[in-house]
């Protein structure tokens, strides 16, 4: 490796501990190593957002980074910065939506979380708006893929979430009609390659894979037909996985090993030069639903419709204790330490001990909802320090000891 | 000295607004697949670092590239509202408000103005808001018009009929039309909404041709190479022939299940001759869960090969141009294979208006 790309790689991300810079974390898997979860968590601040979402909050350094969208066709989209410390309003940064606002009444425009690569925050919306700022909310660039693309969206709402990587950001912008990925250069917003995709709706988002801890990042993209391994600089397929795979909730890497939601849950790892994936494990006893994964401790935790945790071992797939939870959920499961947190949509907080040989439910804490608006909780949490940050169309909270 | 520095002062503000004005071209000419973004970025510092002075330039350009160049100026502007508001610096809202006033400015640009007089002093939108209830704006009607509806909320009988009528006359959104209409009603008014709306209500329709595999979206169909209303054509199964349909929705809905009969794998088609008085520029904005092209006057508008993943009224707001007289509006919708119940649905709806969903043609 030269002293060029060891300072390319040292740059790509420059974010600290702390940080839960993209959905589900730093490593997409729902889990933030150096968090701590409370058994009984208690809300510390909240705040009023401007607009609707179900895009979980991000957290680099000290700021939270909040989108959103508002008005009559939810045409106006928001990025809001906060102070992590107390909720206090940083920035807010407000445009216009130039893709269809259509989507389904539970979802919203704001249904993409934002991702940063800890000098750069990039927002999506569910029209294809992309905006990159820094940190101090100067924009840096902005694109409208329908603009480019007029048969890219989804009347039912676009939802993948981008995800950065080096100095490529990765965009699923899949749907029935013209659907693409697309790998955009960080520093200017222009294509550095894009893919044709199936023509299929596709809301599930891209994650990282590395064969091990010095192997280069991979892309993973997934879709009906299976996932694909994308080299992220050039936008070319290293590796594919043709079982099928869910078109809603998304993979989790981890120790060079892939586990899909795929008939059922699928453990596989990816072999180079083109080779078929090795599979490790199938097992079909858990349904992924439309939640994602959360890997942790060993296990491999999915919630299903009717709210049952179910567990599976990493190594041999092998089913472990069920727990049901109080349900209906659309936030995938986060995890830190031996604690699971999953919230329900009418908001109730539900932390889990799984140190043992059975999963606990040690701590429950509802959130107050807006009723007269029948606000839901449809955003998955996000972990930093001994804080969780989570957040609704009304309101971001965060909640801690 | 003192004329000195007021010289020096005035020559470098002059010399800022000049570089502010050439970086503002810069955002208003951003392309296609990000073409310009990166002289763009620089660009946008050097329009923010210009502060409020920059503001004219700002709006004087919104509106005249794209939508995306839009959002560059708009960020450009809530950026340097936003400085001015924490530096407790002064910003030219009487100049901004006069450029909202005039009419003759692009709707993007007036919108844009009256967005950042809201974001620097919500007291002054919040005064000027009432005067917008005929604006050529849509979006700019609306706060003007949901005034209206509050207050006719307090009123009954007659007050409260000429209120809600008087919103009426001004309204043009769904939400606030529907609610405005079901409160008439309740006062045993009537309200025509397709006429209000200016949805196409009479039509001819033909069909069915086939649709398997989905592969009728890009078949032409012999109604794509003529619209001749006497002939008869080899449809799927059998011979099929032109006939008329008047929707009987409040919301316009053609819906193909009721002269043709509920089937899948299919694809139909409706035409109907709009007149217009002058040539113009006009929107037909299309609500459709089925995938559709729509033709005018025999040119290709748009299409969207997309399945049942939802309807709604204006849900595709296709630009065009009208010509003087009659105009042939031709729509295809077709019907995939899925059998579930949410499935069924073989409809559009299609409405001809101005950019402020203003109904605009009687239809024949």
């Amino acid at each position: 490796m030269t002293a060029q790309t060891l300072a390319a790689l040292a740059l790509s991300f420059t974010a600290v501990a702390g940080d839960w810079p993209q959905f589900r974390g730093p490593n997409s898997s729902g889990v933030a190593a150096d968090a701590t979860m409370a058994a009984q968590p208690k809300i510390q601040w909240s705040v009023s957002l401007p607009g609707r979402g179900l895009a979980s909050p991000i957290i680099v350094g000290t700021k939270v980074f909040v989108s959103c969208s508002s008005g009559p066709k939810q045409e106006r989209l928001h990025l809001i910065c906060f102070n992590a410390a107390d909720g206090a309003k940083v920035w807010e940064r407000q445009l216009r939506a130039t893709g269809r606002t259509m989507s389904h009444p539970k979802t919203s425009i704001a249904a993409c979380t934002p991702c940063s690569d800890g000098r750069r925050v990039f927002a999506l919306w569910s029209c294809n708006d992309v905006a990159a700022f820094d940190l101090d909310g100067n924009l840096l660039w902005t694109r409208g893929l329908t603009t480019d693309y007029p048969n890219v969206s989804n009347s039912l709402g676009m939802a993948s979430s981008p995800l950065v990587i080096g100095e490529t950001l990765v965009t699923m912008v899949e749907n029935d009609s013209e659907s693409y990925t697309l790998g955009l250069d960080v520093k200017t917003g222009c294509n550095l390659w894009k893919l044709d995709r199936p023509k299929a709706a596709n809301w599930t988002s891209p994650i990282v894979w590395r064969a091990n801890a010095e192997a280069a990042p991979v892309v993973v993209i997934q879709g009906s037909k299976g996932l694909t391994g994308i080299d992220p600089a050039s936008g070319s397929k290293l590796w594919e996985y043709t079982d099928g795979a869910s078109t809603t909730s998304s993979s989790t890497a981890i120790g060079g090993v892939i586990y899909a939601p795929s008939n059922g849950f699928t453990a596989f790892r990816p072999k180079g030069s083109g080779a078929a994936p090795e599979q490790l494990w199938r097992q079909k006893a858990i349904s992924p639903a439309t939640i994602s994964p959360l890997l942790l401790g060993g296990k491999l935790f999915s919630i299903n419709n009717a709210g049952v945790i179910a567990t599976a071992d990493l190594k041999t797939g092998e089913p472990g204790w069920k727990l049901r939870l109080t349900g209906p959920f659309s936030a995938s499961p986060v995890g830190a330490g031996q604690r699971l947190l999953a919230v329900n949509e009418k908001g109730l907080m539900q932390v889990v001990d799984i140190s043992g040989a059975e999963g606990v439910l040690t701590g429950q804490l509802q959130l107050p909802l807006k009723e007269e608006t029948k606000e839901m909780i449809l955003s998955t949490p996000s972990l930093s320090g001994a804080h969780v940050f989570v957040r609704t169309d009304s309101t971001l909270w965060r909640l801690g000891e | 000295m003192k004329l000195l520095l007021a010289t020096f002062l005035l020559v470098s503000h002059s010399i800022v607004r000049g570089a502010a004005v050439d970086s503002v071209q810069v955002l208003a000419s951003v392309g296609r697949e990000g073409s310009g973004n990166e002289a763009a970025s620089a660009a946008w510092k050097e329009v923010v670092k210009a502060g409020p002075a920059a503001l004219p330039a700002v709006l004087a350009a919104t509106g005249k590239g794209s939508a995306v160049a839009d959002n560059w100026l708009r960020l450009a502007g809530d950026a340097i509202v936003d400085g001015a508001l924490r530096a407790k610096r002064p910003l030219p809202l009487v100049e901004v408000e006069a450029f909202l006033r005039d009419t003759s400015h692009v709707d993007a640009a007036r919108q844009l103005a009256f967005d950042l007089i809201r974001q620097a002093d919500a007291v002054r939108a919040d005064a000027i808001e009432p005067s917008l209830i005929a604006d050529p704006v849509q979006e700019l009607r609306r706060g003007a018009v949901q005034r209206v509806i509050d207050a006719a909320k307090t009123k009954t009988g007659d007050a409260a009929k000429a209120a809600y009528q008087q919103a009426l006359d001004a309204v043009r959104d769904e939400d606030q039309t529907n609610f405005i209409a079901a409160e008439l009603k309740k006062l045993n008014v009537s309200v025509d909404l397709p006429r209000h709306f200016g949805f196409v209500m009479k039509w001819n329709v033909i069909g069915p041709f086939d649709n398997t595999e989905r592969k009728g979206f890009d078949t032409v169909f012999p109604p794509e190479k003529e619209v001749r209303l006497d002939a008869e054509y080899d449809g799927k199964g059998a011979k099929v022939k032109w006939q008329p349909f008047e929707s009987r929705d409040d919301y316009g809905k053609l819906d193909f299940n009721k002269p043709l009969g509920m089937q899948k794998e299919v694809t139909a088609y409706a035409v109907t001759t709009i007149d217009s008085p002058t040539e113009r520029d006009a929107e037909l904005r299309l609500g459709c869960k089925n995938a559709w092209k729509v033709w005018l006057n025999g040119e290709l508008i748009f299409g969207r090969d997309e399945y049942h993943r939802g309807q709604q009224m204006d849900q595709y707001k296709l630009k065009c141009r009208l010509r003087k007289g009659a105009n042939t509006v031709l729509v295809k919708a077709c019907q995939n294979e899925q059998k579930e119940q949410w499935t069924v649905e073989w409809e559009f709806q299609l409405r001809v208006c101005d950019s402020t969903g203003t109904a605009l043609l009687a239809t024949k």
